[in-house]
């Protein structure tokens, strides 16, 4: 494989001591910046439509699992065989049905995220108190009612975390969705792997990108989930 | 909605399948619109399934129950629901709404506008003795036990529902706090006079807050429905009669407070009177000793016989006036205060802390052998 990305090589034949040893460089970063641009931004469209399928999917998936428990074991079953495929089996599997491109990324990167979403929903509304839902019950709202006004809002602490396994996961996952010509930094990696300033800065990239949407859905925990700091201020 | 709705158990009968006997057996009991009911009875005596079959959280398998004369399994269970106020021992707010969201819940369901529910939630925490403002905002996490079990009591109250659920409301609270709101509840209900069907565990509570009280025995069987008094005076049988305990005469004492027996006058005297009048005073009453008082009349202790040799009273007590009494405590407990102190005579005084007479053990002596359609009980006790 190593003589197959050899040729992709990044970088003209150069003067710069610094580049031509595959070093650190702080003045070709800068230069070339520009490069890494495009695949960061398709490295974060693929990670946050996947999640947001995934989640969509997942979320359908566990609401109609908590009424009918018995639904519970088949899918996590199912989603459990997705989740243990190798992305890079998957993306090579779907060539032949889907093709070269985002689809076929998206539809690994999403088969990847269902379990860790659908079991953080799931236990989030386990977790919901039983006296709480019988005073709900006992007060007379329906069940859908129950759901949506507080079941949901109650498991909206696990089902964040859930997502912030999900995003962070699949920013890593999604560098490999260069291999289904979906672009990506991986892409940008792969593009000179032996050339340490693209290598860091490609992967630095992904890194930071994993961070901040991290940080953005803790900012929206915290945002929609007022209730839980207000105990431990107390 | 209305006042308080009267509540008729007819046969009603719950059966699980799968188990030899009935959670609950053929129970028929009237509760009287506007009367505390209490359901008492050791654990697995099918109480809280009685109680729960009334707002059809659990399905009556035969029999009925009617509410105002109209049968509950005819009704939409959630719709049902809305109308009957429903508190249970855990409390069960949701800990992600703020307490007036929380009381907000069925004014919500039933479309009650925003400056209905606002003025209906401060005047509710008001009703339960919760400062508005600084409580309206805070989370269920914020408060302490028995706030929250007070945002409970406001919550079922929310729409003025006629007929109030309520299962073991005070359970988990310690047992200062836990008189604390027993009494702050008997003083709500004087007010609000709703339907209550509480259930409880503990035959003390049940004396203390029933106006009639269902006991209860294993297989879900009514053993007895009766008036607190008429159950302390003549229990049916050998389980009610140890249900309720051999201290059972004691325990009638709980059912009487102080401002419901006849006191004795008390002979108070103030220094400087004459030691004439203050013996005058002392003959005409029961109590052989006059009370010196203060200015505002309240108690400062017994006289001893060297205070009355001069010509006017002075300062010099035999004891102090301890116990003082208070109109609203329970017998039993003046009584225990009474032991405690070693003392044969208390003086009582009024919220202003005036004396307005003496109870002594021979008071409390003649109410024990009293005859219990006398006994006042439950809420009717200090209204």
């Amino acid at each position: 494989m190593s003589s197959l990305f050899a040729q992709l090589r990044i970088r003209e034949d150069t003067a710069d001591s610094c580049v031509a040893d595959n070093g650190f460089c702080p003045d070709w970063i800068a230069d070339n910046f520009d490069r890494f641009v495009d695949p960061f931004w398709e490295h974060v469209y693929l990670t946050v439509v996947a999640v947001a399928i995934g989640f969509v999917i997942s979320f359908a998936l566990a609401i109609v699992a908590y009424r009918r428990r018995w639904l519970i074991n088949p899918i996590t079953q199912a989603t459990g065989v997705l989740y243990t495929i190798p992305s890079i089996a998957a993306f090579f599997l779907l060539l032949p049905l889907t093709g070269r491109g985002k689809t076929t990324a998206l539809i690994a990167l999403v088969a990847y995220v269902l379990l860790i979403i659908f079991r953080n929903i799931l236990t989030g509304l386990d977790n919901v108190p039983d006296e709480t839902k019988d005073a709900g019950r006992g007060m007379g709202l329906t069940d859908r009612q129950l759901l949506w006004r507080v079941e949901i809002p109650l498991a909206l602490p696990e089902i964040m975390a859930g997502l912030r396994i999900a995003v962070t996961t699949t920013v890593g996952l999604a560098t490999l969705a260069f291999f289904a010509g979906a672009g990506g930094l991986g892409g940008q990696i792969f593009s000179d792997i032996n050339f340490k300033s693209n290598v860091v800065v490609a992967g630095g990239l992904a890194v930071l990108l994993a961070a901040v949407l991290d940080g953005l859905i803790l900012l929206a925990q915290r945002a929609v989930t007022p209730w839980t700091r207000a105990v431990a201020a107390r | 909605m209305s006042d308080a709705a009267t509540l008729e158990f007819r046969s009603a009968t719950k059966r699980y399948p799968g188990q030899s006997e009935p959670a609950v057996e053929e129970l028929s009991l009237t509760v009287p619109a506007g009367e505390i009911c209490v359901l008492v009875g050791p654990s697995g005596c099918g109480k809280t399934t009685a109680m729960r079959m009334v707002n059809r959280m659990i399905d009556i398998t035969s029999g009925d129950i009617l509410l105002d004369g109209r049968s509950v399994k005819e009704r939409r269970p959630a719709e049902l629901r809305r109308e009957i106020g429903y508190a249970i021992q855990q409390i069960g707010l949701f800990p992600h709404l703020s307490v007036a969201g929380n009381i907000a819940t069925v004014p919500r369901l039933l479309g009650w506008s925003k400056d209905r529910i606002r003025a209906r939630v401060d005047e509710l925490l008001e009703l339960v003795s919760l400062d508005p403002h600084e409580t309206r905002d805070r989370f269920p996490g914020q408060l302490s036990g028995g706030q929250r079990q007070r945002v409970g009591v406001a919550r079922a109250l929310a729409v003025d529902p006629p007929l109030m659920l309520m299962d073991e409301p005070f359970g988990a609270i310690d047992p200062i706090n836990r008189e604390r709101l027993q009494n702050e509840f008997l003083r709500l209900q004087r007010e609000i006079r709703k339907t209550v069907v509480f259930v409880t565990h503990d035959i003390d509570e049940a004396i203390k807050m029933g106006d009639r009280i269902a006991v209860m025995q294993k297989g879900g069987k009514l053993a007895q429905y009766a008036p607190p008094a008429e159950l302390l005076m003549f229990p049916q049988g050998r389980f009610v009669e140890d249900f309720v305990g051999a201290d059972r005469a004691l325990k009638r004492l709980a059912l009487q407070r102080v401002r419901d027996v006849d006191l004795w006058k008390a002979p108070l005297v103030r220094v400087g009177e004459p030691v004439a009048e203050a013996r005058a005073k002392a003959a005409e009453s029961e109590v052989p000793y006059p009370l010196l008082v203060d200015g505002d009349g309240k108690p400062l202790g017994w006289l001893s016989e060297k205070a009355l040799l001069g010509e006017r009273v002075e300062h010099e007590l035999r004891s102090s006036a301890e116990p003082v009494l208070e109109l609203d405590d329970v017998l039993r407990d003046a009584l225990a205060d009474l032991l405690q102190d070693e003392a044969q005579y208390g003086p009582v005084v009024d919220h202003r802390g005036q004396v307005t007479g003496v109870l002594s053990i021979e008071i409390l002596g003649h109410a024990l052998r009293s005859d219990p359609d006398e006994v006042p009980h439950g809420a009717d006790a200090a209204a």
